[in-house]
């Protein structure tokens, strides 16, 4: 583990930063890691490196076999024509909308405690966009042809078609994709500069310099990087909305019983910002403890995206409460027994009732404060809450499927081998991504940071802050 | 390097049809040209390495020239036999129309008469000959697959003695050889299956004039020895019995499942149907009293059904025939109200009722019905004895038997065996194979090097009905000649020019001996005659005269059997007698009612299962007379309590890579006399075996029912509310739409599908994947849910789960008007046509599978992996593909077009002809080949359509209407025809 010396030892707080940081130690904790030389990088990050990248290699090998043979490799069939590919396309999809929403939203309601942790969920959307925009398209039958999805002049004179839910999907994605990247790479060039500055040998120099776009810190630079940086965050924050949103039409403009409902889009949002934080909340307890990162990422943070998690997760409990009540209100029988065989079928009733204790029940401890204090605890509960979200969609995606409308073309869904290793797989690329994130690129915003430092040492503590800090010693948590 | 002409004139005259070579040194097969080979072409020379013989090579080889050198991609040039089209004349070959010819096939020895769909002379396709007695115009499910098994590579492709590859002359100069110390044929025992045909029967006989004391032996699995054994009992004398269903009102079955089994099927369908179907309140419908031990083809047609095992359908016929005023015994004492009710419908029914009796029951149930029908006046009538048809009526079962008996007493010296399968079908206890083995010459002449072919002495391959000249009689008696299609594929020999062989001549063709038959036969015009009855495929007015019978003074008695376990044997529905097993077409097939794919279960009723605790694919060891069997087990609602039904042709093990070690075979446990029930004892093992199915749920109750998927009422509940039946609209679904409808002011496309007639029987599904390129997946694939049929039929499960009623829903793509696999696609891969076709982009498609995911009634098939073959690894199975429909290729969505290239051939007929298409123009796959008549297609927009008026019916109604589809295909509600005075009897029919 990476140690910065000449530091007094660290106590754990509850303020968005430590009170004795300031500019150059910002700047050493974030950049130090960075800066190791490659023969220096500790262990830990060399045995996650090669982990990941070993599952990338599984990822390489189920793709190199798909392409060879076909979907049939998976456990897909008729009636079940979407399985693995498609519930993990929504989850990763999903697990990418905390990123924007820490990082814009956030930061158009001028929630300081963001700072620190907006660069890693920012990163943490990029790689989960990443995986999720891989999937539906090595799902397709003819991945070769995937650009058919475009409109792009053709000889063929054809056209995709708009209506298509599928296609919206595309522009979503893409859009999120493009408009997610340049908001984290405009975000990182005042750092860039930072490293080029800082750079001991001409490699580096020449690298982040490149990076930095000639970064020269004047006034001017600032005034339009601040700019930017507004108008990229107001171009994200409806995307926290609306890409999750197009997501839930594919099911939602399906007229399958199960799938067709008005509340897809709204309670899917809510389910990709509570997946999204438990992501977050998965990464960053980890992070900040193997870089030394306590006084930048501090329990605040993760008591508040614990916050937004349980509230996110009531919002999605409320969507299956208002699903099943509207199976049975509908009157309709296809409804009803899609509710029915959800919930009670014999085949994978057990989905949904593990559903129900990993969304509903695992996620009531948060009410404690002390829960939320608890790093371990939010770590384990947040890694629940992710299996929680990939069942739901297993829920959606295949138990809809198996039984639809005519008892006589029901059938059943079981995952193969490869299924698994491509979904395992998809960890691999997600994780070498952020293995080489925290290594090379500054995982914490110190430009950023800097600002926050010299508000809070500035302007001191408001009134709120003195009294959490009373409130929280009288009970006995960081302050 | 020397060339060895004389080995090429040998290999040049073995050939049939090919006249392709491309050097004297490929022909004579040197040791240089196989070298050169190797090294031009590594992967297909690797073969020969491990002793292939030259005729593999050259298959292999073929493939390299995109299969321009097989023999018979092209109209066979060395043939000069004239072969009539039955439309047009041969000159008129246009690349891409294709020709029909009329041909017919044998089944159980009768002749169903064909029209074979030829393109560039590569037959792809079987109709059902319209002129034919035995089809009417249609074709059960194993006649349309037969196309597949021309050119099945599995099939016998040489002359082999005892496994060694041999000429023909060789086999001639064998056999001369072995017949020069036969004095007067002392010795000869020729072996055939049931023989009808004329020619082929009097080579017979010319060959008893010949050596006098030749001996004729018949074993035809399918053939009737029940039924003929029984009108022995009836008549004291032979009778060949047939059945007039156009005139029945009342039939009564017992034990025969005369729709799904039987040569004539096709042609009791097709009566038995037009009797049954309704459009408006006025019709009227025959009614179906069922006995049957296992649900069958029939089931699903049945007003009244009991499932009983067969001695107490003796039992329950031997009742009936009491209340009759026969004398017979009174042994069935739990249907008497049954019998009573029954009794009193056949009796308001004199002339126009009928009672058969299936060839699985005892002979003297079949004289029992003799006498019924005779009471009740349907003699002449509804039952009409004739002349007989077969060449020489015998009981088969005996005639093995005597066989075997002069091969073990060292009689037989030399055997010949046209056809058939003996040594895999004959009862077990006559232990053919054994027997076999003693017989010093033994030949063997079929369409597969098979179980008999490897223990005999010799064998020849036999040509393929398309293959060769042949004739043969319908079972009313009709004759018909059958010709070739193609030249003789893998080579091999006819039965005619086999036996032309035995008679010294052994270069006879098939064409001259069938030829000369019929020339000595008419008198006058000859070539004007065989012009005529070739391109008809009938020969009118040869169907066998009416004969009349008396009955034998004293009625057979039923004995009253003790309770036991029985297992009661049955040909499967799709490969038959296991004649087909290596035809993948039909092992993929789901059966009737179990859906079960390649496999046979052993059926056991609900309350035997839950008797002996079995439940589905649990393994049951099944001893009769010491021999045991292993089986996996299929709970059956609807099988008999007390029988267990295995079907017989699975588990070869010599049929071809296909049907191998496909389920469990069934023979070995057919012994004795009664061939078609045993006594048997059950035992549960431990092990289970998966039988797949396509249907994994068949319950109509509960949610089923409320989807009103299937509507279903009485011919009383409808004549009661003839304008608006309550069963047809259970719900009312006003429609109204947002938007405009799109008025289609051309041609609309339209099916209707008569539910109160489907079977089940699968020849739609079969004729589908000829006529559509449909590839077969496997067991596994389909067991994870990827078959490829088009169309399927649906089957659910009514009533009391012992006696269920099956309703039958064949279901394809709907082609709805508002297609909710239209809108989803993003790539417009799925549009509509302005005629409402809903159409697949093949080429556009991508792949997402939504469609399939938003289609509610799931009839959208995917290309999961490659399925269809390729042109890189394509065999010659890939011949029998209609070039008419393109071979979809991996990650590509397909589903049914409601034949549009047929839509387009009539449409450019029609234009050329200036003109618009009239009803009947395009005929579907599916409907000209069900039996039923129950799939109607046309023109919607054309009020006096067939369509259009089925539309019209009061009965008709869309599946899942509600969803606001506008499916062009709908359903015309079941009806059943129950007897009021049964009302509330367990019958097995919803009331």
């Amino acid at each position: 583990m990476a140690s910065i010396s000449g530091k007094p030892p660290f106590k754990e707080t509850n303020r968005v930063i430590v009170k004795s940081e300031t500019f150059a130690s910002i700047d050493d904790s974030v950049n130090k890691p960075i800066e190791t030389a490659p023969f220096k990088t500790p262990l830990w990050w060399w045995i996650g490196f090669f982990m990941a990248a070993s599952l990338l290699g599984v990822y390489l090998v189920t793709i190199t076999m798909l392409i060879t043979k076909g979907i049939g490799i998976f456990g897909n069939n008729q009636p079940v024509a979407w399985g693995f590919p498609i519930i993990n396309f929504v989850w990763w999809i999903g697990i990418g909308h905390a990123g924007t929403l820490i990082s814009a939203a956030l930061l158009l309601f001028r929630q300081p405690w963001r700072t620190s942790i907006n660069r890693a969920a920012e990163a943490m959307t990029i790689f989960a966009v990443v995986c999720a925009g891989l999937y539906p398209i090595l799902h397709l039958g003819r991945p070769w042809v995937f650009y058919w999805l475009a409109p792009y002049p053709n000889t063929f004179g054809l056209f995709p078609q708009f209506r298509s839910p599928l296609d919206w999907d595309l522009f979503a994605i893409s859009t999120y994709a493009s408009v997610s990247i340049l908001f984290w790479y405009i975000g990182l060039v005042p750092d860039f500069a930072t490293l080029r500055d800082r750079a001991r040998n001409t490699f580096m120099q020449w690298f982040y310099s490149l990076l930095s776009l000639g970064w020269n810190g004047s006034a001017k630079a600032w005034q339009r990087y601040m700019r930017a940086y507004l108008i990229l965050a107001a171009l994200s924050f409806p995307l926290v909305l609306s890409v999750h949103s197009t997501i839930a039409m594919d099911f939602a403009v399906g007229q399958l019983p199960g799938w067709n409902n008005t509340i897809m889009p709204p309670y899917f949002v809510a389910g990709a910002v509570f997946a999204g934080f438990a992501m977050v909340n998965i990464l960053a307890i980890p992070l900040r403890k193997a870089f030394g990162l306590e006084r930048l990422i501090t329990y605040r943070h993760i008591d508040n995206s614990s916050k937004l998690m349980l509230a996110t997760g009531m919002i999605v409990v409320y969507g299956y409460a208002v699903e099943l009540f509207m199976a049975w209100y509908s009157g309709v029988e296809f409804e009803r027994y899609m509710a029915f065989n959800r919930v009670l079928g014999t085949d994978h009733g057990w989905a949904f009732a593990l559903l129900i204790f990993c969304n509903l029940i695992a996620i009531q401890p948060l009410w404690s404060k002390r829960v939320r204090q608890n790093m371990t605890m939010v770590f384990i509960i947040s890694i629940i809450v992710s299996i929680g979200m990939w069942l739901e969609r297993y829920v959606i995606v295949v138990v809809t499927l198996t039984k639809d409308f005519l008892p006589g073309s029901w059938g059943d869904y079981v995952a193969t081998f490869w299924d698994y290793s491509m979904y395992l797989g998809s960890f691999g690329l997600f994780f070498t991504l952020w293995f080489l994130f925290i290594r090379l690129l500054p995982s914490i915003a110190t430009s950023e940071m800097k600002e926050l430092q010299h508000h809070d040492s500035h302007h001191g503590s408001d009134y709120y802050e003195e009294q959490r800090a009373e409130e929280f010693s009288k009970k006995g948590l960081p302050v | 390097m020397s060339i060895d002409i004389s080995k090429i004139r040998t290999t040049l005259a073995s050939q049939q049809g090919k006249a392709y070579w491309r050097s004297l040194d490929e022909l004579a097969d040197t040791q240089e040209f196989r070298h050169f080979m190797a090294e031009e072409f590594p992967n297909q020379a690797a073969p020969l390495e491990s002793s292939l013989n030259r005729r593999d090579f050259m298959k292999l080889l073929g493939a390299s020239l995109a299969l321009a050198g097989l023999t018979s991609c092209v109209r066979p040039v060395k043939i000069s036999e004239k072969i009539v089209p039955y439309v047009k004349a041969p000159e008129q070959i246009i690349p891409g129309k294709p020709l029909f010819f009329a041909t017919a096939l044998t089944q159980g020895g009768y002749g169903v008469g064909l029209l074979a769909e030829s393109h560039q002379g590569r037959p792809t396709k079987v109709e059902g000959n319209p002129d034919h007695p035995a089809s009417l115009g249609a074709t059960d499910a194993t006649t349309q697959a037969t196309v597949l098994s021309l050119y099945d590579p599995d099939r016998s492709q040489e002359t082999l003695k005892q496994g060694q590859s041999q000429n023909w002359s060789d086999f001639v100069a064998n056999l001369q050889g072995a017949f020069a110390n036969l004095a007067n044929g002392e010795g000869l025992y020729i072996l055939t299956e049931n023989v009808t045909s004329p020619t082929l029967a009097q080579q017979l006989n010319e060959l008893a004039t010949e050596f006098p004391a030749t001996k004729w032996h018949q074993y035809d699995t399918m053939h009737a020895d029940n039924a003929y054994r029984g009108a022995e009992l009836a008549f004291g004398e032979t009778a060949h019995t047939l059945y007039d269903f156009s005139k029945a009102d009342v039939i009564v079955s017992l034990g025969a499942d005369f729709l799904g089994e039987g040569p004539n099927k096709v042609r009791y369908s097709k009566d038995f149907a037009r009797r049954r179907k309704v459009l408006s309140a006025e019709d009227e419908m025959n009614r179906l009293y069922l006995l049957e031990t296992s649900p069958s083809i029939t089931s699903p047609v049945a007003d009244h059904k009991l499932s009983l095992n067969s001695a107490k359908i003796a039992a329950f016929a031997s009742s009936l025939a009491k209340e009759l005023g026969l004398g017979a015994a009174a042994l069935d004492t739990e249907h008497e109200a049954f019998i009573a009710a029954l009794v009193e419908d056949l009796k308001a029914h004199q002339g126009s009722s009928l009672i058969i009796a299936g060839e699985g029951q005892a002979p003297e149930v079949h004289a029992l019905a003799h006498a019924m029908n005779a009471e009740l006046g349907n003699v002449g009538s509804t039952v009409i004895y004739t002349e007989a048809v077969d060449a020489n009526p015998m009981h088969h079962g005996d005639s093995i038997r005597g066989l075997v008996e002069a091969i073990n007493a060292g009689s037989v010296q030399v055997l010949l065996m046209v056809g058939g399968n003996p040594v895999y079908n004959a009862p077990a206890d006559l232990k053919f194979a054994e027997a076999l083995a003693n017989v010093p010459f033994s030949a063997h002449l079929s369409l597969y090097y098979d179980e008999t072919s490897v223990l005999t002495t010799w064998h020849i391959p036999q040509t393929h009905y398309l293959e060769t000249w042949s004739d043969a009689r319908a079972f009313d008696g009709t004759v018909s000649i059958s010709q070739p299609l193609i030249a003789p594929f893998y080579g091999g020999k006819s039965a005619h020019e086999f036996l032309a062989a035995v008679l010294g001549d052994a270069e006879a063709s098939s064409y001259d001996i069938v030829r000369q038959y019929w020339k000595n036969q008419v008198s006058g015009n000859f070539d004007g005659f065989w012009q005529q009855v070739v391109y008809k495929g009938v020969l009118d007015g040869t169907a066998a005269p009416a004969k009349t019978l008396g009955l034998t003074e004293a009625l057979p008695a039923i004995e009253a059997s003790e309770a036991g376990m029985v297992l009661n044997f049955k040909f499967d529905p799709n490969i038959q007698d296991g004649q087909h097993a290596n035809n993948g077409w039909l092992q993929e097939i789901p059966k009737p009612i179990t859906k079960i794919v390649w496999d046979n279960g052993a059926y056991v009723s609900l309350k035997d299962a839950e008797s002996l605790k079995l439940s589905n694919g649990d393994l049951i060891q099944l001893t009769a007379d010491e021999t045991t069997i292993t089986a996996p087990v299929w709970v059956l609602p609807g099988q008999a309590e007390g029988a267990i039904t295995l079907s017989l042709g699975f588990g070869r093990e010599s049929a071809g890579k296909v049907g191998n070690g496909v389920g469990v075979n069934a023979y070995l446990l057919r012994q004795g006399t009664n061939l078609w029930n045993t006594p048997i004892e059950v035992k549960k093992v431990s092990g289970h075996h998966k039988l797949v199915t396509t249907q994994y749920h068949h319950d109509y109750e509960g949610t089923t029912e409320r989807r009103h998927i299937v509507r279903h009422g009485t011919l009383e509940e409808f004549k009661a509310h003839p304008e608006h039946p309550e069963f047809v609209h259970p719900v009312e679904h006003p429609e109204s739409d947002l938007y405009d409808v799109f008025e289609y002011d051309s041609y609309a496309w339209g099916m209707v599908i008569d539910m109160s007639v489907c079977t089940g029987c699968n020849a739609c599904v079969t004729a589908c994947q000829s006529e559509n390129n449909i590839p077969i997946v496997g067991k596994h694939q389909v067991e994870v849910g990827r078959e490829m049929h088009w169309i399927r039929v649906d089957t659910y499960y009514g009533g009391n789960p012992d006696n269920p009623e099956f309703y039958m829903q064949p279901i394809n793509c709907m082609h709805c008007e508002q297609a909710p696999c239209e809108p989803v696609c993003p790539v417009g891969a799925t549009v509509h046509d302005t005629e409402g076709l809903n159409v697949m982009v093949y080429n556009r498609c991508v792949g997402t599978r939504y469609c399939s995911n938003n289609c509610p009634y799931k009839v959208r098939r995917y290309n999961f992996l490659q399925f269809a073959e390729l042109t890189t690894n394509a065999t010659e199975l890939s011949l029998a593909q209609n070039p008419d429909v393109t071979v979809r290729s991996r990650g590509v969505m397909e589903k049914c077009s409601y034949c549009v290239q047929r839509i387009q051939q009539a449409y450019i007929s029609s234009e050329n002809e200036g003109r618009s298409m009239v009803d009947g123009d395009v005929v579907t796959a599916c409907q000209s080949a069900c039996p039923m008549e129950a799939i109607v297609f046309g023109d919607i927009n054309n009020p006096d359509s067939a369509v259009a008026k089925n539309k019209a019916s009061k009965l008709n109604y869309a599946l899942l209407e509600e969803l606001n589809t506008r499916p062009r295909t709908t359903y015309l509600a079941k009806l059943t025809n129950p007897n009021s005075a049964l009302a509330g009897e367990e019958s097995g029919v919803h009331s």
